[in-house]
């Protein structure tokens, strides 16, 4: 397959990404015309009512979208990269089966709190995650490590492991739960940004800046890494270090992520995929370029979740898959076609 | 200035890979080490280079131990080009080659010139914008090789430079085994210490300045080419026939088997 020059395609994206957040703002149950949401962007106030489902609704949940989407994307890439495997996926490393047994867990031990009151009930089930997924993690991380360094392949081996091992708790969960619990269980599964507020934003939106300003320091170790690990340590790579370091802030990047949107799939696999299959594989490039990609995607996902069944919803990791897919199957043939 | 490894013995999952090895590898000339499969040739360049601790002795690089220099300043003085690299991700030629840059700090501008030099010297300069996945197995490892040359491409104000190499010309023909051979006579010219495992005893012979031969863990010889192949040890190591002869040209020992 032929490249695409990074810095078009990164251009292209954030060229994109504006506009298509832009788009999103005017779509939903209650249609905004581009120009009354220009306008209330500006800082000309419309009407009180537009004002409100624009700036207490739509802006922030597109907001967390592209938070989410670019973290979920950029770790995608760093955990390929770390694990040498283009199919790896930020999940691999049992953050987001350790996060959905402690939301499960939330959801049925909590759950009279979640039905008294939404606002604790939801940022329970959001603790429950993160908690979750950080243990899974650090169980992992300690499984794979010895005296000698980590092992990636133990690591793999172990996820899969303990990811087996959340999937039975949580079946056992579902078992224990009433059929109102269990469509909380499922649906959470899903993925999604409906209840998206300024405060969530923050936090993601501090997570994902602080993951943008660190992984650019690590991409040169990621390229050698490509390598092999004793080849990059043979060119000056400290390489224990660097695994240590990425392995935290994927799991502190994808736990928030987990915790406040829910397990939205596909974006962290294929669109990393994606992006290093148009712009190839320096990282210096290919994670900014992937957190572009997987912000818009997400935005346009969300977009569309809100009016393919107006006036109800569908769960934005219903559509990040419906999108996604197809997509990369078209490349994989267009690739295959090529060679 | 050398690479020395000091009485060094490795014991790993009950073997004995190594038992008391000393060798030096010397700046500006070629080490080339020589034995049966499985005679421990890898596991000494691995201790040689870091990538295990050897269980008893030390290794010394420019008369520093090799554990205490800090990495990148190794990496700027020591390159390594191991047999196998895995690289299943598509990279082009130049990327692969600029990866070898990564330890030096001397700009964009220098590390592409560099690039293109190190590709043009192992003959790969049409490979520039391959991929590495398409590439055949021979086009992979002269890649890899301008990756290590790239590397100590200039002198380093640490000390004296060394490249080992595990059998570099495995895949190649005849005439990149050649060049592969010329490339490294003038990378000693140039004051580089070079440590490389090769199969073949006659190329090993034609360019090596200290011949090495191991057999079960140990040195069974070590010295200049003609000075130490003969029939005897040649059946002893390796159990085959065979009879000495000179080259008529290069004048060096000739294995006939």
């Amino acid at each position: 397959m032929r490249r695409v020059s990074a810095q078009s395609l990164i251009w292209a994206l954030a060229i994109l990404l504006p506009v298509a957040a832009l788009v999103s703002m005017t779509v939903g149950t209650v249609s905004i015309s581009l120009a009354d949401a220009l306008s209330a962007v500006a800082g000309n106030s419309v009407n009180q009512q537009t004002d409100t489902i624009l700036f207490d609704i739509r802006l922030p949940r597109i907001l967390l979208a592209i938070f989410v989407g670019a973290v979920l994307a950029s770790t995608g890439a760093v955990m390929q990269g770390l694990f040498r495997n283009p199919l790896a996926d930020p999940s691999l490393i049992g953050v987001s089966s350790g996060a959905s047994v402690g939301a499960s867990l939330m959801i049925v031990t909590a759950g009279g709190f979640i039905q008294s009151g939404a606002l604790v009930g939801l940022s329970l089930v959001a603790v429950g995650a993160f908690v979750g997924g950080f243990a899974a993690t650090l169980l992992v991380y300690r499984l794979a490590t010895s005296g000698i360094g980590t092992s990636v392949t133990t690591m793999l081996l172990a996820g899969i492991a303990i990811g087996a091992l959340a999937g039975a708790l949580n079946s056992l969960l579902s078992y224990f739960s009433d059929n109102d619990m269990l469509r909380q269980i499922s649906l959470w599964q899903m993925g999604n940004l409906s209840g998206a507020s300024w405060l969530k934003v923050s936090i993601m939106g501090a997570v994902a800046i602080f993951l943008m300003l660190l992984f650019p320091r690590e991409s040169k170790a990621l390229n050698a890494l490509l390598l092999g690990e004793s080849e990059a340590r043979h060119l000056g790579i400290d390489v224990q270090r660097v695994k240590r370091r990425l392995i935290v802030l994927t799991a502190l990047g994808v736990g928030v992520s987990v915790a406040l949107a829910g397990l939205v799939g596909f974006v962290g696999l294929i669109m990393p995929h994606i992006v290093r299959l148009a712009i190839g594989p320096d990282h210096r490039w290919l994670v900014p370029g992937s957190a572009l990609a997987g912000a818009t995607l997400l935005v346009i996902a969300d977009s569309l979740a809100r009016i393919v069944v107006i006036p109800a919803e569908l769960p934005t990791g219903i559509l990040t898959a419906l999108l996604g897919a197809p997509f990369f199957v078209a490349l994989l043939l267009q690739q295959r076609k090529d060679v | 200035m050398t690479m020395f490894a000091d009485n060094i013995s490795l014991h790993l999952s009950g073997f004995d890979l190594l038992r008391n090895i000393s060798l030096e590898v010397k700046a500006g000339a070629v080490t080339a080490i020589v034995g049966p499969n499985g005679a421990g040739k890898s596991s000494l360049l691995k201790v040689l280079t870091g990538e295990i601790a050897a269980t008893r002795g030390d290794v010394y690089l420019n008369q520093r131990h090799l554990s205490h220099w800090p990495l990148l300043d190794r990496a700027q003085m020591l390159a390594v080009l191991p047999q196998h690299t895995l690289l299943n991700f598509p990279f082009t030629a130049d990327e692969v080659v600029g990866l070898g840059r990564i330890p030096h700090q001397t700009g964009v501008t220098k590390d592409n010139e560099i690039v293109a030099q190190a590709l043009d010297l192992v003959d790969a300069s049409y490979l520039q914008k391959r991929f590495y996945t398409q590439m055949s197995g021979g086009e992979k490892q002269r890649v890899q090789l301008a990756r290590v040359l790239a590397q100590i491409w200039q002198p380093s104000d640490q000390g004296e430079q060394f490249l080992v190499l595990d059998e570099p010309t495995s895949a190649f023909d005849l005439s990149h085994q050649q060049l592969t051979l010329d490339i490294v006579r003038q990378l000693a010219e140039r004051g580089v210490g070079v440590l490389m495992v090769v199969h073949d005893l006659n190329l090993a012979a034609r360019c090596a300045d200290n011949l090495v031969v191991f057999d079960g863990g140990v040195i069974a010889a070590q010295g200049k080419p003609k000075d130490i192949l003969s029939e005897q040890l040649i059946d002893k190591v390796f159990g085959v026939k065979s009879i000495i002869s000179q080259h008529p040209v290069t004048k060096r020992p000739l294995v006939i088997t």
